[in-house]
C-alpha cells in the first residue's frame, strides 16, 4: 500500500516534471513520498568506477553485499567516463539513480532527468556535515535533488622514481617544453579546460578569470591555447583510470592529472606513485546520489541513498576512492579502515575546499545574477575538447 | 484432441477460417510470395531502416545547450552548421578516408601473394590448411585482437622485449601507426578471400595461351591475371574500406589518434545526438559512392 502511494507520488512528480519540461526549469514539487516502501528487487546505477564495491579487489572493501543482503535489491551498475556521458546516460531513462558530480547534477535538475528527493525519511542524512547539505549543486529553490556522496580534488600524480622531489605546482604538465614530454597524462574529458583556466588564473592574472567554469572568448581562447601547447608537448589522454593505472605501471607516463583512487591503487600495488595537491589548488568534485524522474525502482533507490550516508558504506567507500566522508560518524569509521583517512581528506574542513573549484557546468550566462550571455556554454566546451583532440 | 482416433473413418475437415484462407491462397502464388516476404521485409524496413531515419533525423533537431535534452521536430541546421564552421571536422574526416585507403592498399600488397600462392601453386591439403588459417582469426572476437595487439605494442610489451636488445623501443600505445597496423591485421581476411576466389576461377588456359603467344610472367600478370581478378580487389576493398571508415574501438585502444566513428562515438555518448547524427551522413554518403563505383567496376560479380 505505501509502495503504491510512492510510486503514486512519483508519477505526479513524473507528470509535474514533464509538463514543465522543454527547456523551463520544473518547478519544485512538494509531493515527495512519505516514507521508503518495500524494494522492488533491482537497483541500475549509474556511477563513477569505484563508487559500488563488492569486494572483488578488496574483501575488505564491501559495500554492494551487505546492502544486497539488506535490502533484497539487486544492484547493477554502468560506469560513466565523465559527467557528460552520465548525463547523457540517465537521459535513456533506464537507470534508477546516479552518482553525479556538480557539473552534471545541475543539468539533471534543469532538464528534468532527477526527481526531487525527501531526505527527511533518509535517517542518516542528519549526522552529514552541515558544509555539504544546502548547496547549489544538490539543492534548488529549497528542493534537495540529492544526497552527498564524498568530494576530493584532482590530483597531480606522479612517478616517484623519475620525479624524486614533490612537485608544487601543476607547471610540469603545463610547461612549454617540458622535461616530461610525451609522458604526461591528461583527464580525456571537456571538463578539463578548467584545469587550464585555473592555472591561467596564477599565471596570466590580467585574463580577469573568477571562475574557471565560466569564461569569456578571451579567457576561454587563451585556455584552449594552452591545451592545444600541452597536446603538442606530446600529452596522452585517459578515458578509464585502468588506462591511466596501466600506462603509469608501464612506465610510459610520468606526470599527470588524476584522483585520489589511483594513486591508491597504484601504491596498493607497490607502484613507486604519489598524489599531491599542488599549491595553486585545483579542481575537484562534490558527489551526489540522485534518482531518475522515471526511476523504476524508486525505493532501492531511496534504500540505497541511505545506505551511502551509513556510516559503514560510506567509511568505506571514501577511504576505497580517497575522497572525503560525508559524516563524523563515516570519518569515525573510516578511521578504522584507514588511520589519518579524515585528517588527510579535510573531511569538515571548509577552507581546505575553499581552494578546490568543485566540477560545475559552463553556461552562457556565466552562472550569475545578471542575465547577460557573456560566456562560453557546455556545447563550446565540447566543441572546443574535440578541436584540441581531434586536430 | 482427445477423441480417439477410430480407424477408417477420416473426420469430415472443418471449413475453418485457416482452410477457408488456405483455400484462396492456393492458386494466387504472387499473393503467397508476398506474405512470405512480408515478415522478414518488414523487419529490415522497420526495425532497421526506421531506426536509422530516426537516428539521421536528429540532424535535424535543436538541443538544449545546457540540459543536453534534444527538442524533436525542432527543425535546425545547428549540427551542420557547427560541422562546416570547425575545420576539425574536415581535419578527421581526411585522416579517416587516407587511413582507409591505406589500410585498404596495405591489405591489397598482403593478401595478393597468399590468395595467389594459395588458388594457383598449393596443392589441396596446404590450400585446404591454409584457408582454415585464413578463416581462423575470424573466429576469434574483434576485441580479443585488439587487446592481443595492445600487449604486443604497449611499453613492456612484447615488442619492446623483443627490440631492447637492439637499443630500440616499441611505438607505445599513442601513435597513430598502431592503428594502421591493427587494423590491416584484423580486415586481412577479407580481402584474400574474395581475391582467392577471384583467382581461382581464372581459367588455367589462359595463362598457358598468353604464355605460348610470348607473354612473359611481368606481362601475363599485367595483361591477364590483374584485369581478370581487379573486380574482386575492389570487392575485397569495400570490406577493408568500410570496415576501417567505420571503427571507432581500434583507434581508441591502441592510438591517441581520432577518426570520423571516435568522434560521432564520443558525441553521442557526451549527449550531442544531433551533432552525431549530422556527421554520420558523411560515411554513409562516402560508402553509397564507393558502392555505385564499385558497382560500375563489376566487384558485385565477384562476391
Amino acid at each position: 500500500m505505501i509502495k503504491r502511494k510512492l510510486v503514486g507520488t512519483l508519477g505526479v512528480i513524473a507528470i509535474v516534471a514533464a509538463a514543465c519540461g522543454g527547456g523551463a526549469s520544473p518547478k519544485p514539487s512538494l509531493d515527495l513520498p512519505t516514507s521508503i516502501g518495500a524494494g522492488e528487487g533491482e537497483l541500475n546505477l549509474v556511477i563513477w568506477a569505484g563508487y559500488a564495491e563488492r569486494g572483488d579487489i578488496d574483501p575488505g572493501y564491501n559495500w554492494v553485499g551487505p546492502f544486497e543482503t539488506a535490502s533484497g535489491c539487486k544492484v547493477t551498475v554502468t560506469e560513466m567516463t565523465d559527467s557528460s556521458n552520465g548525463v547523457s546516460l540517465m537521459q535513456s531513462g533506464q537507470y534508477d539513480g546516479i552518482s553525479a558530480s556538480g557539473d552534471a547534477t545541475t543539468r539533471l535538475i534543469a532538464g528534468g532527468t532527477v526527481a526531487a528527493v525527501n531526505v527527511d525519511i533518509l535517517p542518516n542524512y542528519a549526522n552529514v556535515f552541515a558544509g555539504l547539505k544546502d548547496l547549489p549543486h544538490n539543492t534548488v529553490d529549497g528542493v534537495h535533488y540529492g544526497v552527498p556522496h564524498g568530494r576530493g580534488p584532482n590530483l597531480l600524480m606522479y612517478n616517484t622514481d623519475v620525479i624524486t622531489t614533490p612537485p608544487t605546482s601543476w607547471d610540469p604538465v603545463w610547461e612549454d617544453g617540458s622535461m616530461y614530454n610525451g609522458k604526461i597524462s591528461i583527464y580525456d574529458s571537456s571538463i578539463y579546460i578548467a584545469d587550464a583556466a585555473l592555472h591561467l588564473m596564477t599565471k596570466q592574472p590580467d585574463l580577469g578569470i573568477k571562475n574557471p567554469y565560466q569564461l569569456n572568448d578571451a579567457q576561454f581562447e587563451a585556455a584552449v591555447k594552452l591545451l592545444e601547447q600541452q597536446r603538442d608537448n606530446g600529452a596522452n589522454y585517459w578515458g578509464s583510470y585502468s588506462d591511466q593505472v596501466a600506462q603509469y605501471a608501464a612506465g610510459d607516463m610520468v606526470v599527470g592529472t588524476s584522483w585520489q583512487f589511483q594513486v591508491n591503487l597504484m601504491q596498493a600495488e607497490g607502484q613507486p606513485i604519489a598524489g599531491v595537491l599542488p599549491d595553486e589548488g585545483s579542481t575537484g568534485w562534490s558527489d551526489t546520489w540522485m534518482i531518475a524522474k522515471d526511476a523504476k525502482n524508486p525505493n532501492c533507490m531511496y534504500k540505497w541513498m541511505d545506505h551511502m550516508m551509513s556510516a559503514e558504506a560510506n567509511g568505506q567507500a571514501t577511504v576505497w576512492f580517497g575522497e572525503a566522508p560525508t559524516s563524523q560518524q563515516a570519518c569515525d569509521y573510516a578511521e578504522t579502515l584507514s588511520p589519518g583517512h579524515c585528517e588527510l581528506t579535510h573531511a569538515d574542513d571548509e577552507a581546505y575546499y575553499d581552494k578546490i573549484w568543485y566540477w560545475s557546468t559552463p553556461q552562457a550566462d556565466c552562472a550569475d545574477t545578471d542575465a547577460a550571455t557573456t560566456c562560453k556554454d557546455q556545447d563550446a566546451w565540447v566543441e572546443a575538447w574535440t578541436q584540441i583532440r581531434g586536430a | 484432441m482427445t477423441a480417439p482416433i477410430t480407424p477408417g473413418a477420416s473426420p469430415r475437415p472443418r471449413a475453418g477460417i485457416a482452410r477457408r484462407a488456405a483455400i484462396w491462397l492456393f492458386p494466387r502464388r504472387g499473393i503467397q510470395l508476398r506474405l512470405l516476404l512480408a515478415t522478414p521485409l518488414g523487419w529490415l524496413v522497420i526495425a532497421y531502416l526506421g531506426s536509422l531515419v530516426v537516428l539521421l533525423l536528429n540532424a535535424f533537431w535543436a538541443k538544449d545547450a545546457f540540459t543536453g535534452n534534444v527538442e524533436p521536430f525542432a527543425w535546425t541546421l545547428d549540427a551542420f552548421n557547427s560541422l562546416f564552421r570547425n575545420e576539425v571536422y574536415r581535419t578527421v574526416a581526411l585522416r579517416t578516408i587516407g587511413m582507409a585507403a591505406l589500410v585498404t592498399m596495405t591489405d591489397v600488397l598482403l593478401a595478393f601473394p597468399i590468395a595467389y600462392y594459395m588458388s594457383r601453386i598449393a596443392s589441396p591439403r596446404v590450400r585446404n590448411a591454409l584457408v582454415i588459417a585464413v578463416l581462423m582469426p575470424l573466429w576469434a572476437a574483434y576485441l580479443v585482437k585488439v587487446y592481443a595487439w595492445r600487449t604486443v605494442l604497449q611499453g613492456n610489451g612484447l615488442l619492446d622485449w623483443i627490440l631492447e636488445p637492439l637499443g630500440l623501443k616499441g611505438p607505445g600505445l599513442t601513435e597513430i601507426s598502431n592503428t594502421w597496423l591493427v587494423l590491416s591485421y584484423l580486415w586481412l581476411p577479407y580481402m584474400i578471400l574474395p581475391v582467392y576466389a577471384g583467382l581461382e576461377r581464372i581459367p588455367k588456359s589462359l595463362l598457358e595461351a598468353s604464355a605460348d603467344l610470348g607473354g612473359r610472367a611481368g606481362m601475363t600478370f599485367r595483361r591477364v591475371i590483374l584485369p581478370l581478378v581487379f573486380p574482386a580487389l575492389v570487392a575485397g576493398s569495400i570490406f577493408t574500406f568500410s570496415l576501417t571508415l567505420g571503427d571507432y574501438i581500434t583507434p581508441d585502444l591502441v592510438s591517441d589518434a581520432k577518426f570520423i566513428g571516435n568522434v560521432i562515438y564520443d558525441n553521442s555518448s557526451l549527449g550531442n545526438l544531433p551533432l552525431a547524427a549530422a556527421y554520420s551522413m558523411l560515411p554513409i554518403g562516402i560508402m553509397t559512392i564507393y558502392l555505385l563505383i564499385a558497382r560500375r567496376l563489376g566487384a558485385f560479380e565477384s562476391l
